[in-house]
């Protein structure tokens, strides 16, 4: 027999569920000690936010919101391991990796409070805006991506999508493109083994989801997406990587979603609850605070200071998002097109007209 | 007899269906396990099985390009996309096969198929889960649209959609899921595809609507009575094949017409509508035709959306200037 191809994918993690360290060689970001607090205060931040918008949304001032909680260490690491100049295309939920990068909290609330102007955010003005048609940002990073290569441009595009979206078209037509076009692209796939009830089992027979991008020529790692150094390490090669012209990427984080798909769903209609359990054991914020802990860098009233702290800054945010008022009806008109046509300014007159005499 | 919501009229005929039609399938995304986001297809799958009611991969081109294989090997799949402004991707197999095999191979190969999606806005959800985008599917040749307003209508027209020989895109107005409910026998009685309804009889103005803006039309009747004027309330609910006569036959009798839709205006349905009736009606008319629609913008996310939705005043504002016309 002839062997036409063959592949293997690594599977990398550093920190076991107890934050203890997994061999004898960590990588230069496990000594980095600063940067993880720094990083593991971000988690707990948006933890803290992210419990404080689900209760928004069962007091009526939300609406339907997507919960991050358990995702904490991949999006960390995805935002962090970038540079301001890259671009980042999102799905729904990647809290995180914006926060690092500039998108205020109350953006957030905002969006999912029914706002546009959510989607217009502090953070980096070339990052793309929430996508909820499923996996279409991984073709804009591409696209990102193709923009940087013909430009010459030192920069790297990274799209996030689940594990229910590497079954889209549109994430192997992504992958595609990258390996055809070597493109400077990180495809990151957070597989938190659902896409709302239905188990990553049913959506694909592949080992992996790392492994498709084999298909296109990408470089394909899986990593422990609780385990936060374990992903910035991989975020970091895989950028590097691409911003030395050496081509894109899939990195699939292997976590799991212990809230329900959002404030609409219901998880306990289709898993269990010892799963749930389960996962309780091996979600990321404990772990590196165990490991941080260990290493003199963090301390039970650290950790209390801190969460004060963040209590008292999300009460900030919400409190902004609380007070901002909705737009004039005429919003809806305004963004519509650069040159506003004749008869969208018309439309606009009587929307205006019908607003003052009907409020 | 039980009383019954809209979405359970849906169940009740993917239900009768699939018990008495052996190549009835249903597939989508979180269809079997978890009943639909919405409980539309809830229960079916404990009843009919994993490969009859099928939880599919995430991928919309996957769900239509199945279904058309599907149908034209002697299956009758109703797909479900989670929502309508999900349905895009499946234009492609929709529009360059669907609607064309029939015709493309002379008869020889068909497909029978519907895909269902929750449509319209005014449920205060996210982007994309708020379009009203029947006009979108209503130039495309060989296709039928539905959308039903009633429990009655949906189980009975879902029934009809299913048992077509073509392609059948059935739009479920999600705002009145759940607005009330009717005795709707399980009796797999279809209604016809192509027969609009008259849903109250009037001598001054006919008010033509579909999906959920009916509720606010048949509101508005409501106010125009209360001040002496008699509006007869259409629900078009065959969107495609458009029974124009039955409109035509109202419009005869009142000489006055406002058509009502929650979809942007220019290039709506009431378009056409309005066209037929210049066209057939122009002599029976005694005032120009109101259009009371949706603005030629997104649909806002939700905090301004019911300031996009047409109310029930501007309903009668626009029923009382083709009065005050003629
Ligand atoms: C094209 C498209 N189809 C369906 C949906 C509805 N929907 C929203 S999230 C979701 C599941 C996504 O699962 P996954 O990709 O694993 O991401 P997760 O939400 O788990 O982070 C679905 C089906 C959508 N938003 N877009
Ligand atoms: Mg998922």
């Amino acid at each position: 027999m002839t062997t036409a191809a063959t592949f293997e994918i690594e599977y990398r993690q550093y920190l076991d569920p107890d934050g203890h360290p997994i061999g004898k060689q960590l990588p230069a970001i496990a000594r980095d000690l600063d940067h993880l607090v720094e990083l593991y205060q971000l988690m707990s931040f948006t933890r803290v936010f992210d419990t404080k918008s689900i209760a928004l949304q069962r007091t009526g001032k939300l609406g339907t919101y997507a919960s991050c909680l358990g995702h904490e260490a991949a999006h960390a690491a995805i935002g962090s391991a970038m540079r301001p100049e890259d671009v980042l295309a999102p799905a729904y939920r990647e809290y995180a990796a914006q926060f690092y990068r500039g998108v205020k909290p109350r953006d957030v609330l905002m969006y999912w409070g029914g706002d546009e102007r959510g989607n217009d955010f502090s953070g980096p003005r070339h990052d793309f805006a929430w996508s909820v048609p499923i996996a279409t940002q991984c073709l804009h990073a591409a696209g990102s991506a193709l923009a940087f290569r013909i430009r010459g441009e030192q920069r790297v595009a990274v799209s996030v999508c689940g594990d229910g979206g590497s079954s889209k078209a549109d994430f192997y037509a992504a992958l595609n493109c990258g390996g055809a076009f070597e493109l400077p692209l990180v495809l990151v796939v957070v597989n938190n083994q659902w896409a709302i009830s239905v188990p990553r089992s049913r959506q694909t027979g592949a080992r992996t989801l790392a492994q498709k991008g084999i298909a296109g020529g990408l470089h394909c790692l899986q990593v422990d997406g609780n385990d936060l150094i374990a992903c910035r390490e991989a975020m970091d090669q895989a950028l590097e990587r691409a911003r030395s012209g050496g081509g894109a990427s899939v990195i699939e984080m292997v976590t799991y979603r212990l809230h329900d798909h959002t404030t609409a769903d219901d998880a306990r209609r289709y898993r269990d609850d010892a799963e749930v359990k389960a996962a309780w054991q091996r979600e990321p914020i404990g772990r590196l605070r165990a490991y941080l802990t260990r290493l003199g860098a963090w301390s039970d009233a650290r950790e209390e200071a801190w969460k004060a702290q963040c209590e008292e800054r999300v009460n900030e945010e919400v409190d902004a998002y609380l007070s901002t008022r909705a737009q004039p009806v005429e919003a809806m008109f305004d963004h519509l097109y650069g040159d506003v046509p004749l008869e969208i300014a018309q439309q606009r007159a009587l929307a205006v007209a019908r607003e003052v005499k009907h409020g | 007899m039980a009383e019954i919501t809209l979405i359970e009229g849906v169940t009740q005929a993917l239900a009768w269906e699939m018990r008495n039609d052996p190549s009835v399938v249903v597939l989508g995304e979180d269809v079997g396990v978890n009943g639909g986001v919405f409980r539309a297809t809830v229960g079916l799958q404990e009843q009919f099985g994993p490969w009859r009611v099928i939880d599919t991969p995430l991928c919309e081109t996957s769900i239509a390009g199945l279904t058309v294989g599907m149908a034209c090997q002697g299956l009758k799949p109703v797909a479900e996309a989670q929502f309508e402004g999900f349905i895009y991707p499946m234009l492609e197999h929709l529009m360059c096969h669907a609607v064309r095999m029939r015709n493309r191979t002379r008869g020889r190969l068909t497909c029978p198929l519907v895909v269902r999606a929750p449509w319209g806005g005014g449920i205060r959800a996210p982007e994309h889960h708020s379009e009203a985008n029947e006009a979108l599917f209503a130039n495309v040749p060989g296709l039928r649209i539905v959308i039903p307003s009633s429990p009655a209508r949906a189980y009975g027209l879902l029934l009809a959609a299913i048992r077509d020989p073509d392609p059948v895109i059935f739009f479920e107005p999600k705002r009145i899921y759940r607005q009330y409910k009717e005795e709707v026998p399980d009796d797999g009685e279809a209604l016809p595809l192509d027969v609009c309804f008259v849903l109250r009889d009037g001598r001054d103005v006919t008010l033509v609507s579909w999906g959920a803006t009916i509720k606010e039309t048949l509101e508005a009747a409501d106010a125009l009575e209360a001040e002496g004027i008699s509006a007869e309330v259409i629900d078009v609910a065959t969107i495609k094949p458009l029974d124009f006569d039955t409109i035509h036959e109202s419009v005869a009798k009142t000489g006055r017409c406002v058509i009502v839709h929650e979809a942007p205006k220019n290039v709506g349905v009431g378009a056409e509508i309005a066209a037929r009736l210049a066209e057939q009606a122009m002599y029976d008319l005694l005032a120009p035709v109101e259009r009371v629609t949706g603005y030629d913008t997104h649909i806002p996310l939700f905090r301004l959306e019911m300031k996009y939705l047409p109310p029930v005043g501007r309903i009668v504002e626009a029923a009382k200037r083709t009065l005050a016309a003629s």
